[in-house]
């Protein structure tokens, strides 16, 4: 089985990105492809513990899947380091902003990282930003 | 003795079907069949790719009435 690098920086807070990097992640990781997640800025906010809620939709899109049955991002994160091997990181630059620590986060999180490191460990690889 | 599972992922949209087969494929057997139920289109090109690149066996995929049937057995 062939594999790749794809390195994944979210940034947005809306519910179409956070969808399509969840279904990146989840996909490329159970494709024995080699993941990381770099979650800043209005991204990070949901991947606190009890956030909860879902994003909001940009889009008429958004909207039209918010009543059907689409696996919910944070469950395709999750299994995107269950069923495969992604690694998913906080940005240390928005936890600082946030006031958070690592323990606040949901515990499928790895450690914050910079961005000198996730680039360093993007580099040979595609980076896909949502 | 090799078992057959049916997965029922009928009204979830991608990549939902994909992920309650890999679910299950986690923990069957090597030689086990799976039959996966879907009504999302995507997911019957999608299925055969991801068995095809992990390297499982994809045995077929027939539409009954609604309901796309995806059969593959796990190899490994």
């Amino acid at each position: 089985m062939s594999s790749s690098k794809i390195s994944i920086m979210v940034v947005s807070g809306s519910l179409e990105r956070l969808q399509m990097a969840a279904m990146v992640a989840s996909i490329g990781a159970v494709s024995g492809d080699q993941v990381t997640v770099f979650l800043s800025m209005n991204a990070l906010p949901y991947f606190i513990k009890g956030h909860g809620a879902t994003a909001p939709a940009e889009g008429e899109f958004g909207r039209s899947m918010e009543g059907k049955n689409v696996p919910p991002f944070r469950e395709l994160f999750q299994k995107a380091t269950e069923y495969g091997d992604a690694k998913i990181y906080p940005c240390s630059m928005a936890m600082d902003v946030l006031s958070a620590r690592g323990e606040d986060l949901e515990p499928y999180l790895g450690e914050p990282i910079g961005l000198t490191k996730f680039l360093t460990n993007a580099e040979g690889g595609q980076i896909l930003t949502f | 003795m090799p078992e057959n599972k049916v997965i029922d992922a009928r009204n979830t949209f991608c990549p939902g079907p994909l992920m309650e087969l890999i679910t299950y494929m986690k923990q069957a057997s090597v030689g086990d069949t799976l039959e996966l139920l879907s009504t999302d289109q995507g997911s019957v090109a999608d299925v055969p790719e991801w068995i095809n690149k992990v390297g499982h066996e994809m045995i077929g995929s027939e539409k009954v009435g609604e309901v796309w049937h995806i059969k593959v057995r796990k190899t490994k």
